[in-house]
């Protein structure tokens, strides 16, 4: 069994594409994909393939699996949630990455960590019976075990303007001073519950709670990461023109249906 | 002293639930509550009434399958001449338990059934072994589900587990399911362990059926099946199947009302119980009967008449039942429709269906996105590059649509558990279906 794959979209998926792929590579990570990719995840990474190949790019994505080789090129990094099963199962592999990590975060590489992925790119994360696990600390968050979840419907106010998602976390985090909060929370609990902060953003890495998965029916927010990526792949950004009637009515509408 | 009391308020709770039953079945209400008001007198109304059956009291749980389980034990038991109870009304929960019970005893708690069979989901399963301990389980599978008070795939692996330690007699456990198989390890000794299981020959098949991403058994962990164990041989066309049980006869061969590989595997399981608790009664041949003439419950892959057409109609719950219901359905292309909504009961969350593969629907397209989260359903389409046809989040204007442009064609519905019961319930009122709760005999 190969443990890393790279795949472009399926090939009749991107046959559907009525633009050649004429502007360039860019290679896509997802963290994890087996053990970090509870809710639906998987779908951020195939949102962003599918747009960067309707943008006219060519997407190349590596599944990186605990144990394998680090890929010799990333232009963007996705993370997702996990079981606490999953989560022990790639912290020595996150560990032995982290300095890399931590380094590409520097130097500017988007990043999306959603859920379990996003408390791991934090500071610490603090048990139930208070045992004090560090993190990647690229975010300077730290998010204590809880014994009640956080779960629903979420709609913030972010850089990329409203972004719609769904929120299932039992760990209640907490921002460092001086960290920017992904958004603000408009309906649902967000980081805490109490201080009105959803997820973090640093450089250009957000750690967010939502699932949904959060990027097909945020395009804007999609777009946004897809745009660093490129610049930094192909030293431009020439997005296409994108239908995005479906996503938009799907984000409007869940917009309206919970703020009112 | 302490019994005369007890039975006492057993009758008070009964007579509390019958006067509630009724008044709810004039308004034509919900099925749960009677079993409330029922609940709340006497606690221990359960134990009491399924507690003393004398050929016990069987538990079927598992993520999918357990509608389609129960409905085959049940027909399996009863054609071997067995009185059984169960509860058939789709609610899977005490309550709905002790509404059903109501209809069938009378106020001393005598029930007329020589064993009950109930099916209970994973969350409500501990809840019920606690009043009533079970003497056997069936234990299906564990799948995600999108259900937010299943969390975690491995906190409904315990769940189960426990579930199968506190059956007193017997359990039949999936050897291809690790996260059921382990549960034997748990079991306390002189419970006995049956296996179902399929033919190594279409193991090949099961990862349809099962999320693999988050299994990480090795392969050789897999049970060894003995003489009273269920291996399901499917036949070369995909339709027929036979159970074979090493130690006696075959099962079938058999062709079931219900498609696909997992209602195969439903039947496999069922019969493996079935053998288990009649023993020497049990009769292979009255067995292949049975599974045969047992009908789709509703929404599973039920084929509805409409106007000479057929309609399916098939409830989708989770990222497994959706691939196994697009695996056993969309090798036929029809016209379809997918109706999503997500309140509670469909599960609020339509994360999961970015883990469902759309793929086996690109040929033909989707006709109409329906429900709430029509919109959502259409994008998630889009990004595996299904065309849809319409989008429309209102159910009857939808129903109506596709009904009408595709009139005397084969059509079928891909739903959501609530938007499954609003269907349903339309195409009722117009083709003069059952009702819910009036199952029709098998
Ligand atoms: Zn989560």
């Amino acid at each position: 069994m190969s443990e890393t794959t790279d795949q472009a979209l399926p090939g009749d998926v991107a046959a559907l594409a009525e633009v050649p792929a004429d502007k360039g590579e860019v290679h896509l990570v997802h963290l994890y994909p087996r053990e970090m990719s509870i809710y639906g995840d998987l779908g951020n990474t195939r949102c962003l393939a599918a747009r960067l190949r309707w943008h006219g790019y060519q997407p190349v994505v590596h599944d990186h699996h605990p144990g394998a080789p680090w890929p010799d090129r990333v232009d963007l990094v996705l993370g997702g949630g996990g079981q606490d099963s999953g989560q022990v199962r790639v912290q020595d592999d996150l560990a032995a990455h982290a300095d890399r990590l931590r380094e590409l975060a520097t130097e500017g590489v988007p990043m999306l960590m959603i859920c379990g992925m996003y408390q791991l790119f934090g500071e610490a994360f603090v048990t139930v019976e208070g045992r004090r696990l560090p993190g990647l600390g690229i975010l300077d968050v730290t998010t204590r075990g809880n014994e009640t979840r956080m779960i629903g419907p979420v709609v913030l106010d972010t850089d990329f303007g409203p972004v719609v998602g769904y929120e299932n976390h039992s760990g209640s985090t907490v921002l460092g001073t001086g960290q920017r909060p992904f958004g603000r929370v408009r309906h649902g609990r967000g980081n805490n519950g109490s201080d009105g902060t959803e997820g973090a953003r640093t450089h250009n890495v957000v750690g967010s709670y939502l699932h949904g998965p959060v990027l097909p029916a945020n395009p804007q927010l999609a777009d946004g990461l897809l745009e660093v990526a490129a610049r930094r792949a192909t030293g431009g950004w020439e997005p296409g023109e994108v239908d995005d009637t479906l996503a938009r009515e799907a984000h409007d509408r869940q917009v309206r249906r919970l703020l009112g | 002293m302490a019994s005369v009391l007890t039975r006492a308020r057993t009758a008070t709770a009964l007579a509390a639930g019958k006067a509630a039953r009724l008044a709810s079945r004039l308004r034509g209400g919900g099925s749960a509550l009677p079993g409330l008001v029922t609940e709340k007198i006497d606690p221990t109304v359960l134990r009491h009434t399924l507690g003393s059956l004398p050929q016990g009291v069987v538990v079927v749980s598992g993520t999918n399958g357990k509608t389609t389980t129960t409905k085959m034990l049940v027909a399996l038991l009863r054609a071997h001449g067995l009185r059984v109870f169960t509860n058939p009304t789709g609610s899977n929960f005490t309550r709905g338990v002790i509404s059903s019970m109501l209809g069938e005893i009378g106020l001393r708690g005598r029930l007329g059934a020589d064993v009950a069979v109930v099916e209970l989901d994973e969350a409500h399963a501990l809840h019920f072994a606690a009043q009533v301990p079970p003497t056997h389980a069936l234990l299906l599978n564990v799948a995600r589900d999108q259900l937010d008070r299943f969390a975690e795939i491995d906190h409904t692996a315990r769940l189960l587990t426990t579930l199968g330690e506190r059956a007193t007699t017997g359990v039949v456990l999936n050897a291809d399911d690790s996260f059921i198989s382990r549960v034997r390890d748990s079991l306390p000794a002189g419970v006995q362990v049956r296996w179902f299981g399929v033919d190594p020959s279409i193991s090949d098949r099961l990862p349809e059926l099962q999320e693999a991403d988050v299994r990480f058994a090795d392969a050789d962990d897999r049970p060894q099946l003995g003489e009273h164990d269920g291996l399901l041989l499917p036949d070369d066309d995909g339709r027929g199947l036979t159970v074979r049980f090493p130690g006696g006869h075959d099962v079938g061969p058999l062709t079931l009302r219900q498609r696909g590989l997992a209602a195969m595997i439903n039947a496999t399981a069922a019969t493996t119980m079935a053998r288990e608790l009649l023993g020497q009664a049990f009769d292979a041949s009255v067995a292949a009967t049975a599974l045969a003439a047992v009908n789709p419950p509703f929404g599973r892959g039920e084929v509805i008449d409409v106007g000479g057409a057929q309609l399916e109609l098939v409830l989708v719950k989770n990222p497994a039942g959706f691939t196994v219901a697009l695996g056993t359905y969309g090798a036929e292309p029809v016209a379809t429709m997918v109706a999503i909504n997500d309140n509670y009961a469909d599960g609020r969350d339509v994360s999961w269906l970015y883990d469902v593969s759309f793929e086996s629907l690109r040929e033909r397209g989707v006709a109409v996105t329906s429900g709430v989260r029509a919109w959502d359903m259409a994008l998630r389409l889009r990004y595996d590059g299904v065309e849809v046809g319409a989008v429309d989040t209102d159910l009857d204007a939808a129903l109506e649509r596709f009904l009408r442009d595709h009139r005397g064609q084969p059509v079928r519905i891909f739903c959501t558990y609530t938007a499954m019961m609003h269907l349903r319930r339309r195409l009722a009122d117009r083709f003069g279906l059952a009702r819910f709760g009036e199952d029709p005999a098998a």
